[in-house]
């Protein structure tokens, strides 16, 4: 098992042991399997559901009941407090700090703002683009359970993997093992965490 | 769709070679894989000795810097009239070849082309590699590079005065710098899903820290990559218009000025269209070297080839266009002296540099009209350099020929590069190649998790047929 590796003091910091189960997990070889085993397991009443996939599977998220990304939200609203900071900055530094005429040219004029200001709009969002996707994810982190199941090396590689977990209300290590194992996983574990 | 139309049709399949050949995505894994974590000692000899000597000319590049500022600027032969010189020439070349790598990893993401998936990691990688390169002319230019922080909107005290945001100038700070930010972020974002494929295929000590730290605890969950996906979508949605953007405000360093030859509204599309047509020519240079010595012939194949030479030929089109529009514009503006200057460019005494541009920007692409010729490995190995000489031309004749015949006779003058000005221009492409060449043994060259995604999506299609596992 991979948690022995862990040595004890740390697993005791964060919070893992023997006795917590973080759920049971079983192994696909298709994603479109993947895709109809999670829509079976969701009509069975499981919530707490997840995947684990090599790479994005369309539809997983409709089967599993996943919310559709609120992300687009956070890059807007950061992206336009960057063409904000733009116009703010050409404005202060312009026409309020250094008040000099040069080349005839007005001491502010939004048309030669809008480069500046694009660029940093777009270097704003980008950033919230990124970092948000990352934060949302919960990431980076150093460990999570999902990672004890013997085969979570190959959900990188070419297996799909379905998800139950333990803090789901309808979740019982043998029972769930069960239903997983009724809609086509090969490979079924429950995971400790 | 037409693809997937295509592929399921035998007969078509003939006429259409397949896109990408792997047996599961398992063999996509092992297939790129290897290439990372294969042992130092099995690495082929051919690598290590390329490696030697592109890092070689790295060296040169620093000790002509050190040179340079330890001496002065005049080191470099720019004069009067000639103030921009080699080393504009080079860095609006260098920014150009980055241009390709956003292209195809924004652009054709958006217009779902799938054919991006095996060269998109490695045209972005490029892109970085590229703006590193362009960043050094104009930073050495200024003469004092430690200064560099007075052209950032930083608060100091030495210098007590701002930015002057009425010039292009400054423009041109703030997209070359978000370019280079905003590409460094769309690349890294691909990368992490693989890296953690390759954490997790790690046996070493070593390799796990380092991979473990860089993938940042990616386990491919549902959340994930719907998050992932949101992400990419917009930083393809962000790079497009800031690419473009890129390339027209370089070229309003120039439009704005009062110069002839410079002073004219069709430079931003032209400079975009030079730029992705160098850009695409330096992937197809890079990329036919890396599949010989890489082996990746199942995974590059001549198809991406051939897609990418119909670009090259599409906007090598629009580079020859945008040349007979500056004539004609030339002649019907009625202004001497841009009649003056386009007649000089081409029968004066750069006719050589001008005339070589029009060779190889325009004349010679004309081949990939010919199938045979878009699908011929050394035809298209020959060209793509020619292009990049060509290009690399375009710039040295729209800034040395449109500034050594000033208004005044009197001013007029003629550039004669240095051995510092080619040793650093020298310099920067054996900094590009050496980085270019660490990245292909040391990271994922392909995006291994989209190849996957692009593979088992239209592999649906052959279950029932019980064809091979070969995708278009």
């Amino acid at each position: 098992m991979a948690h022995t590796k862990i040595p004890n003091d740390i697993r005791e910091k964060l919070g893992i042991g023997d006795d917590k189960v973080y759920g049971v997990i079983g192994e696909f070889e298709d994603p479109h399997d993947l895709v109809h085993a999670g829509q079976k397991i969701r009509e069975m009443g499981y919530t707490k559901l997840d995947a684990m996939t090599p790479f994005p599977v369309h539809g997983i998220d409709q089967a599993l009941g996943i919310k559709y990304s609120k992300l687009g939200w956070i890059v807007i609203c950061i992206g336009l407090c960057g063409t904000a900071t733009a116009q703010g900055l050409i404005y202060y530094v312009g026409a309020i700090h250094d008040k000099f005429v040069i080349g005839g040219k007005p001491l502010f004029d939004f048309t030669f703002t809008i480069p500046v200001t694009f660029e940093l709009t777009v270097l704003f969002s980008a950033f919230a683009a990124t970092l948000g996707m990352f934060a949302m994810n919960g990431l980076p982190r150093l460990y999570h359970p999902a990672l004890n199941y013997r085969n979570a090396h190959r959900a990188t590689d070419d297996r799909f993997l379905l998800v139950i977990e333990a803090t789901d209300p309808k979740f019982d290590a043998q029972q769930s093992a069960e239903h997983l194992r009724s809609v086509g996983a090969a490979t079924v574990e429950v995971v400790e965490g | 769709m037409s693809d997937l139309a295509i592929t399921q049709n035998p007969a078509l399949m003939e006429v259409n070679p397949p896109l990408v050949r792997a047996d599961s995505l398992h063999d996509v894994t092992e297939q790129i894989s290897s290439i990372v974590e294969g042992k130092v000692e099995a690495t082929p000899l051919k690598y290590w000795i390329t490696l030697g000597v592109t890092g070689s000319i790295t060296l040169l590049l620093g000790a002509m810097l050190t040179y340079l500022v330890s001496t002065g600027i005049g080191v470099w032969g720019n004069n009067r009239p000639i103030g921009w010189a080699w080393d504009i020439t080079n860095f609006v070349f260098w920014i150009g070849i980055g241009h390709a790598g956003t292209l195809i990893s924004a652009i054709l993401f958006l217009f779902r082309q799938k054919w991006r998936t095996s060269i998109n990691r490695s045209a972005e990688a490029m892109t970085l590699f590229a703006v590193m390169c362009a960043g050094i002319f104009p930073l050495f230019h200024t003469g004092r590079p430690w200064r560099a922080y007075w052209l950032f909107p930083v608060p100091n005290t030495d210098l007590s005065m701002w930015q002057n945001f009425r010039s292009p100038l400054i423009w041109d700070v703030f997209a070359v710098s978000t370019y280079f930010t905003v590409s460094l972020l769309f690349w890294y974002t691909g990368l992490v899903p693989d890296v953690a494929t390759l954490r997790d295929r790690a046996t070493k000590k070593v390799r796990q820290v380092v991979f473990g730290i860089l993938s940042l605890g990616w386990r491919g969950s549902a959340r994930h990559w719907q998050n992932y996906e949101v992400a990419y979508l917009i930083l393809a949605g962000l790079s497009t218009p800031l690419v473009l953007s890129v390339h027209s405000i370089v070229s309003m360093d120039f439009a704005t000025s009062v110069i002839p030859g410079w002073h004219t509204t069709i430079f931003p599309p032209y400079f975009v269209a030079g730029a992705i047509f160098s850009g695409f020519a330096c992937v197809m240079t890079l990329l036919i070297i890396a599949r010989w010595t890489l082996n990746l012939e199942n995974l590059i194949t001549i198809k991406h080839l051939d897609n990418m030479n119909k670009i090259i030929l599409v906007t090598g089109s629009f580079v020859g266009y945008a040349y007979a529009c500056e004539f004609f514009i030339a002649w019907y503006s009625g202004n001497i002296y841009e009649r003056f200057t386009f007649l000089n460019r081409a029968f004066g005494p750069y006719a050589w540099a001008a005339w070589s541009m029009y060779s190889c920007n325009v004349f010679i692409p004309q081949l990939y009209w010919f199938k045979r010729m878009r699908t011929s490995i050394p035809v298209m190995f020959i060209i793509s350099i020619t292009t990049n000489i060509g290009m690399w031309f375009e710039r040295f004749v729209i800034i040395v020929t449109s500034l050594h015949r000033d208004f005044l006779p009197s001013s007029w003058g003629y550039f004669h590069p240095t051995w510092v000005d080619k040793c650093t221009f020298a310099g920067t492409i054996g900094l590009f190649l050496t980085l270019f060449l660490l990245f292909a043994r040391f990271l994922p060259m392909i995006a291994m998790s989209e190849v996957k995604g692009v593979l088992s999506y239209e592999k649906r299609f052959f279950k029932d047929q019980k064809a091979p596992a070969v995708t278009q």
